[in-house]
């Protein structure tokens, strides 16, 4: 008998990092359906050059930094940034601009830092940030959907997206943009409606699994419908846009779920996370209606990636046995 | 005193509040509650650790030789906080030497070894018949005699509490509400479950003692978790039968760490115990059923503590069950009887599997706050994998009942910022587990938090030395500054005199005037003496050097 001898707690809870991450590996696949099936198999192409390309890229950095590889490429944290850079860029971009992006995200923006757990920037928002800026053209046109490209309503494969039109439009009333503009769905953009309410449907199922907590996304979601209600307008040729337009437009759902909620970089505590959240919510809301750019996830996460540890500093939960707010006992009351 | 509190009934069930973090382990304590309490057999040799609770260790007062009986005493206390030993049963003391004691260091410490001579003889015993005659002093006098420690897990010493509740009361603000602690939150005991279902009655009578001493002036709460409504429905049994209507039975829903005694008071009363603080601080007095039933005995019956219950649990034993155990019984005697497959058991765990530490050795003793042996197979409980790095997803601040976060805590503790760590309370960590058993990455935090402890604790018992000597060096040098002054001073007074003595002799010797050479001389002897003062001083200023060292070092 050999008994072993190591410090308690002895039972564990059966939930490994790897397991969370096939997790949100899985969860993002109704997200890329729905992407593929409105925009065309663009996306999965994405995928298919970015995932060998960040395990190789993840292999090198590790076999330079003499780390074991089969022990750091079992954690799936490479893929899971290789995927979602991949949903994040266009469909159907070009491979070198995957192949830098991915470099990027892997050797810059994690092995840089330090490795997965150190890096202060969310990997991919990195990448997608230095690729938005380096080549604007190629990252800015995203793919008509198929639906309209079949039916010839519009000539070539890429179209401005509703959120863009919504932004430059000063002319017709929001009604109107969704009665003639063949790029307005039902609520939202045609296709960016279903492929945000699949991006809801997979982090709903992150949060039944208790993956992360509620808090990030809710706060998120729930200070960009408050700030798009402000500035609704009713409507009129010089709003903004409708909490449901935005709720479902763009990166809203994937971003709310599957990239502020990357714990590495959001603030720790459940109280920093709500405050956290909301500020991406009404910097995504802000750069939306008035800044440059038509969607502006990469740089609100960015933003507050660097403002988490004050996050942190200002929301420290209350310790037990400190500072105690103690109800009245019996004998203070009489 | 009865009378106090308005007739709580049961079925009224009393509020809780709501507490944060915790975790849900599997419970697997359906194991070891098929069977009744046993008896464990008699070993044939008893080892009693002179430390088996918190505080300093007992000093024996038998010799190699001596023959002892059952209950009598053989080691006192030794200083304000430690506890009495008695023998579990009669025989010959073998030996007083150092043996494997249980500790999660797996260290040696000195043990009284008996010899058992199989006749079970008790010491006469003296019982009271009615405690409520006898003043509170001499009932916490005559628990401290009967070597009464807290038998949750804790072990410390029942009558310090007490006495020190006590002294609070007097001080500060009286004891409101007594705690009494069933809830048993980690998985496999069920030590105290099995008592509260068989033994209801004695823990009823010993709630009632502890009543007359500490007179909790609102409330005598014992908090049960709902896993246990078997025990729920006997001790209420025993409480109507008793007529105890002032003991109210609160049941919560279990998680663990609730049976925490911050946690619980917590839970019971929604009073947090200060940082640092005592349960007294709040008002509140807390102790854990088997100690309550442990002072029904001492007090009612006049037996010392010398024996307890103890699970003994895990795959690797055929028959998992309740034992009560003689104190200093060898563990692999007792795990004997539950059908202990040695070849099966991959780790041997007293306590449970939240808290408890491994064995490696399993002729160390069960001693008063062994609760529990659990005897786990590797596929019960694997052996950990390499803990992956932090992806701070913040699992552990969640499951944290004390409301730390685990994982600053261990990014601080890896880089040693003790400063840091105290600033995030690492201090008032319990070290319950909960964020280790949730780490995804299976990060061994609490280790981490232990180490850094006790890192800071040595730290501070160094700078308080440094301090000390800093502080005694500082005295030294003043009082040398005083005498140096005091010195000179006499100096110059002498001098002062040798002067006018020198002037009232030239005016005695009429127009004579003063001789300059003379004069010179008294000059450059003055200055000489005042660079040699200054010298000394500096010396003294700059260096502790060993020969300057006075014999008064003390101050
Ligand atoms: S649970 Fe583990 S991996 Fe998650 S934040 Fe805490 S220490 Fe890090
Ligand atoms: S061991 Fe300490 S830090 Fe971890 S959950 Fe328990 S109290 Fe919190």
């Amino acid at each position: 008998m050999s008994l072993l001898n190591v410090s308690s707690p002895h039972a564990h809870r059966p939930l490994s990092t790897a397991t969370v991450m096939q997790l949100v590996l899985l969860a993002t696949l109704p997200g890329i359906a729905a992407l593929s099936l409105f925009f065309g198999w663009g996306t999965l192409l994405n995928l298919a050059i970015a995932i060998p390309l960040a395990l190789l890229f993840e292999a090198c950095v590790l076999k330079l930094r003499q780390r074991p590889l089969a022990f750091y490429l079992g954690d799936y944290s490479a893929v899971v940034t290789a995927v979602l850079l991949a949903i994040a860029l266009p469909p159907h971009s070009p491979i070198w601009l995957v192949a830098i992006g991915i470099g990027f995200a892997i050797i810059i923006a994690k092995h840089l830092y330090g490795g997965l757990g150190y890096n202060p920037f969310n990997p991919a928002m990195v990448a997608y940030v230095v690729l938005l800026i380096s080549f604007p053209v190629e990252m800015t046109q995203w793919a008509a959907p198929l639906s309209l490209i079949d039916s010839g309503a519009i000539d070539g494969h890429t179209m401005a997206t509703p959120l863009d039109v919504l932004k430059n439009n000063n002319s017709e009333l929001v009604a109107d943009l969704f009665a003639h503009n063949p790029g307005f769905g039902r609520w939202a953009g045609l296709g960016w409606e279903w492929v945000n309410l699949s991006f809801l449907a997979g982090g709903c199922f992150l949060l039944y699994k208790r993956v992360f907590t509620w808090h990030a996304p809710v706060a998120m979601l729930s200070s960009l419908a408050f700030c798009s209600l402000f500035f609704y307008d009713g409507g009129s040729s010089a709003s903004k846009g409708s909490p449901l337009f935005h709720l479902l437009s763009g990166a809203t759902m994937f971003g709310a779920f599957f990239i502020i909620t990357d714990p590495v970089t959001s603030a720790v505590s459940n109280r920093g996370r709500l405050v956290y959240g909301a500020l991406i919510g009404l910097l995504l809301f802000v750069i939306r209606a008035w800044g440059n750019y038509p969607d502006a996830l990469a740089f609100a996460v960015l933003l507050m990636n660097f403002a988490a540890p004050f996050i942190d500093y200002y929301t420290q939960p209350r310790t037990y046995g400190h500072k105690a707010k103690q109800p009245p006992s019996k004998e203070e009351s009489h | 005193m009865n009378q106090r509190l308005p007739n709580t009934l049961s079925n009224n069930m009393p509020k809780t509040y709501p507490t944060p973090g915790g975790v849900h382990p599997p419970q697997n304590k359906a194991q070891s509650t098929s069977r009744p309490i046993q008896q464990a057999s008699l070993p044939a040799e008893l080892v009693l650790p002179l430390s088996q609770h918190a505080g300093a260790p007992a000093k024996a007062i038998v010799a190699v030789g001596d023959k002892v009986l059952k209950g009598q005493c053989i080691a006192q206390a030794k200083g304000s906080i430690s506890a009495y030993i008695h023998a579990p049963s009669s025989g010959e003391v073998t030996a007083i030497e150092p043996r494997a004691i249980p500790h999660a260091s797996g260290m040696q410490d000195n043990c009284i070894v008996i010899k058992t001579d199989g006749e079970d003889n008790w010491c006469p015993l003296q019982g009271c018949e009615d405690f409520s005659q006898l003043p509170a002093s001499e009932l916490v006098e005559q628990i401290r005699l009967a070597g009464i420690t807290g038998l949750g897990g804790g072990g410390f010493p029942t009558a310090v509490k007490l006495i020190s509740s006590d002294t609070q009361a007097s001080l500060n603000k009286a004891i409101d509400t007594l705690i009494i602690n069933g809830t048993e939150c980690e998985p496999y005991i069920t030590a105290d479950d099995l008592l509260m279902r068989e033994r209801a009655q004695q823990i009823i009578s010993g709630i009632q003692i502890l009543q007359h001493i500490i007179k909790p002036s609102t409330a005598t709460l014992i908090g049960v978790e709902n896993n246990k409504p078997e025990a729920i429905a006997a001790l209420e049994a025993a409480i109507a039968e008793a007529n105890a209507n002032n003991i109210t039975v609160v049941s919560f829903a279990g998680k663990y760490p609730s049976g925490g005694e911050k946690q619980l008071i917590q839970i019971l009363t929604g009073r947090e115990v200060p940082s640092g603080g005592l349960p007294a601080d709040v008002g509140i007095v807390c102790q854990n059923v088997g100690t309550v039933a442990a002072v029904h005995d001492a007090i009612v019956l006049g037996k010392p503590l010398i024996s307890r219950i103890t699970t003994v649990t895990g795959q690797a034993c055929a028959q998992p069950q309740n034992f009560e155990v003689l104190i200093g019984s060898p563990i692999a005697h007792v795990l004997a009887q539950a059908g202990f497959d040695a070849s099966a058991c991959q780790r041997l765990i007293m306590g449970g599997p939240m808290m408890g530490f491994t064995l490696t050795d399993t002729s160390v003793p069960v001693i008063k706050a062994t609760n529990c042996l659990l005897a786990a197979t590797e596929a019960e409980l694997p052996s950990p994998p390499p803990a992956q790095a932090c992806i701070r997803c913040g699992m552990c601040a969640e499951a944290c009942p004390a409301s730390l976060l685990p994982q600053q805590l261990y990014w601080y503790a890896r880089s040693k910022e003790y400063e840091k760590l105290e600033e995030l309370n690492l201090f008032d960590c319990i070290e319950c587990g909960a964020c280790s058993y949730v780490c995804p990455s299976t990060i061994p935090l609490v280790q981490y938090y232990r180490a850094s402890k006790a890192d800071i604790r040595e730290h501070k018992a160094e700078m308080h030395k440094a301090e000390q000597s800093k502080a005694r060096f500082e005295a030294r040098q003043q009082r040398l500054e005083r005498e140096e002054q005091e010195k000179a001073e006499k100096r110059a007074a002498r001098q002062a005199a040798a002067k006018a003595k020198l002037a009232a002799a030239a005016q005695a010797g009429g127009e004579q005037e003063l001789d300059p050479v003379q004069a010179a001389v008294a000059r450059a002897k003055a200055k000489k003496a005042a660079k040699a003062a200054a010298a000394e001083t500096e010396a003294g200023n700059s260096t502790a050097k060993p020969e300057t060292k006075p014999t008064d070092e003390a101050n």
